[in-house]
């Protein structure tokens, strides 16, 4: 209690809920506009938050992260884009919604979805937060290596159907993280000879590379569109009281978000296909589910808002990123000296409890200002797309000159930016690439502590966690094989599936 | 557009145009690091393997290979996709975008961050066929927006530019601070 108490206190400051208003509404606009995203806006804004106040710095990051799904929903309802990736399910009974003239109905419901998916994982993590303090510090070398290992192999088999070329770009990510002067032994590793490569590749150049600018690419080399949503007429306050007649399916929506929240690699989409799947095999109109079915549209937001309340959880408690976001935001807990793990439960759990606070006035302060200022949302997005591409540039500029004012990093990033484009032109995921860097330093280290007490193989799993995780693992695996088995025998035809809807990494 | 059958397949990703073309490439590059390997790390002695430097490198190197390897099967195996070489000048096409980019890193510590973003911005704008002095003033407006938020208020580190050495005293003092 006394820690809440004074987490309260350390939220109480002018410039902490500044961050919070800022962050909140800033992430609800920035996930409006189709081509920007939270994680353009957060690699944009992260060297810059490394200047403020630990608090302040993450307030306005962790607003972004939660606020950016709400935005989301408006134009996937509207005009059939999808604002963020994780929306891009959204518009499959949003739309159809619209198109029959129910568009409040169906902004409301989304809104309200969100908020509760948003708060339910919060109330999951504030209830859960006693147990992971207890469960944290039995988290040794060999437990977290294993958990990393486990985010690594869940991260690739979880782009299904790519699953070949989600391990091609993981094991890059490794190997990026290998690049440089070695902390250790001091020995160079794939530097040839150029010292611009000693001090190795750095994560948020690569994050700028792949999610700024290669969007900012996307957009510039494409044709320019604009895209011109009606306006929404009405109160969106006595259409959100719809979703009480909805109840089961929101609460088991956001119970699958917080799921697959907490298990890093797994992450909203997954989290969407089993609501979704969900939601559909127990209703009883399955026939309107992809056709403008408002049990459709709530699962689909109730569980991708419930994910980032849920993803925070390995990350403080193992200081285990579970998705690109979370490594971002892992990046800013390390400059600000605070490390995420075992020991932040035990020594600043006030600062933990103000996260939390924060996390649930982020999902009012977003939820408000959405019932009145809807309208004004559909005209930021009305902005050109090539000229978006413009503004991306200018912003992502800021963000990699002012980490170290080196012209190299603006090089690189510009490279990753291409090479960012060219994935998302091939529809493969970027996500990969960045939990490979963030997970194989951890794994690399951890393994390196872990193994000098280790005899034999089987004397790493011979603690009850670890052996735990380890049977984890074995189980994914095999699950993934009989899965691959069950497919293959049930598969369509390749004429015929879809080449051309699957924009999921367009963000 | 074929519409989507099951619901499963709405998580998968299919092959895009240019896919084959990809494949070979990042294969080709995760071969000549598996060539390189032994170059470019050590093996120390008296260490174990777990805590060699180049234990965690041959590991990501021997992935991206056998997976790169399989996904460019994955590749040959199916059918063709139409458009290649459309997708990979599209690819070319972003190239021109990394320069304007790279001039734009450039031109900073020589104009100074303020003036290097109005001509950057309304530059491209320009350049993008977004014509006329509304354009340009809208651009040069975002580009002073973005200055003001980042350099002015969040005092970002940006340096001044060699051009503000032109200026006098107090007003070179005011826009290295502010702008």
């Amino acid at each position: 209690m006394d820690a809440l108490l004074s987490g309260i206190e350390l939220l109480a400051r002018w410039d902490v809920l500044a961050a919070l208003l800022i962050g909140s509404i800033g992430g609800v606009i920035i996930g409006a506009i189709p081509g920007v995203g939270a994680a353009v806006a957060i690699a944009i804004l992260l060297p810059a938050t490394f200047s403020l106040d630990p608090l302040v710095g993450l307030t306005i990051l962790l607003g972004i992260y939660g606020s950016s799904m709400y935005g989301g929903a408006l134009p996937a309802i509207l005009i059939n884009t999808p604002g963020t990736a994780v929306n891009a399910l959204t518009t499959y009974d949003g739309y159809p919604m619209t198109k029959r003239g129910e568009a409040r109905r169906a902004l409301a419901l989304a809104y309200g979805a969100s908020f509760f998916g948003g708060v339910f994982a919060i109330i999951c993590l504030i209830l859960l937060s006693p147990l992971l303090a207890l469960i944290a510090p039995h988290f040794g070398s060999r437990e977290i290596f294993l958990a990393a290992l486990l985010g690594i192999i869940l991260v690739v088999l979880a782009h299904r159907g790519q699953v070949f070329a989600a391990g091609m770009l993981a094991a890059f990510g490794i190997f990026l993280n290998t690049v440089g002067l070695e902390p250790v032994k001091y020995t160079r590793r794939f530097t040839f000879d150029q010292t611009w490569l000693t001090s190795g590749i750095d994560l948020i150049v690569v994050v700028l590379g792949l999610f700024a600018l290669s969007q900012a690419f996307v957009l510039l080399v494409g044709r320019s569109e604009t895209p011109h949503p009606q306006p929404v007429k009405g109160s969106m306050f006595g259409a959100m009281k719809e979703l009480f007649q909805h109840k089961r399916v929101a609460s088991a929506a956001a119970s699958f978000g917080v799921l697959m929240g907490m298990i890093p690699g797994v992450g909203e989409f997954t989290a969407q296909f089993m609501s979704y799947t969900y939601a559909q095999k127990s209703s009883k109109t399955p026939e309107m589910f992809g056709k403008g079915s408002p049990e459709g549209l709530i699962a689909s937001e109730a569980a991708n808002n419930a994910v980032p309340g849920a993803a925070m959880i390995p990350l403080l408690a193992l200081g285990i990123p579970g998705e690109a976001l979370t490594a971002m935001m892992l990046s800013v807990f390390y400059v600000h000296n605070v490390i995420p793990g075992p020991q932040l439960f035990q020594n600043q759990l006030d600062f933990v409890y103000a996260l939390y606070i924060a996390m649930i006035l982020l999902n009012v302060v977003v939820l408000i200002f959405l019932l009145f200022a809807t309208n004004m949302l559909t005209k930021v997005i009305q902005i050109p797309t090539r000229f978006l591409g413009v503004i991306i540039l200018i912003l992502s500029f800021v963000g990699v000159y002012s980490l170290r004012n080196s012209v190299t990093d603006c090089a690189i990033a510009a490279g990753f930016g291409v090479f960012g484009l060219i994935l998302k032109r091939l529809n493969l995921p970027v996500v990969p690439i960045i939990l490979g860097m963030v997970l194989g330093n951890i794994m690399e280290v951890k393994l390196r502590s872990s193994m000098a007490r280790v005899k034999t193989p089987l004397d790493f799993i011979d603690r009850p966690i670890a052996a735990i995780i380890f049977v984890i693992i074995l189980l994914v695996i095999v699950m993934h094989i009989r899965t691959l088995i069950k497919e293959h025998k049930n598969r369509l035809p390749e004429s015929e599936t879809d080449h051309d809807v699957h924009d999921s990494q367009m963000n | 557009m074929l519409r989507i059958k099951t619901l499963q397949d709405l998580f998968k990703r299919y092959r895009r145009p240019g896919d084959l073309v990809f494949a070979v490439l990042f294969l080709g590059f995760a071969l000549f690091l598996l060539v390189s390997l032994g170059d470019q790390t050590t093996w120390v002695k008296r260490t174990k393997t777990f805590a060699q430097p180049a234990f965690w490198p041959t590991i990501a190197i021997y992935a991206m290979v056998r997976f790169g390897g399989l996904h460019l099967v994955g590749s040959l195996v199916s059918p063709k996709i139409e458009g290649r070489w459309v997708e990979v000048k599209f690819w070319l096409k972003s190239l021109e975008y990394a320069v304007w980019f790279m001039v734009y890193v450039l031109i900073v510590p020589l104009l100074g961050y303020l003036p290097a973003s109005i001509l950057f911005a309304s530059t491209l704008t320009f350049r993008l066929g977004y014509r006329g002095w509304r354009w340009a003033g809208l651009a040069a407006l975002v580009a002073t927006t973005v200055v003001v938020i980042f350099k002015t208020f969040l005092q970002v580190k940006v340096p001044g530019g060699q051009l503000y050495e032109l200026l006098p005293d107090t007003a070179r003092a005011f826009m290295l601070t502010y702008f």
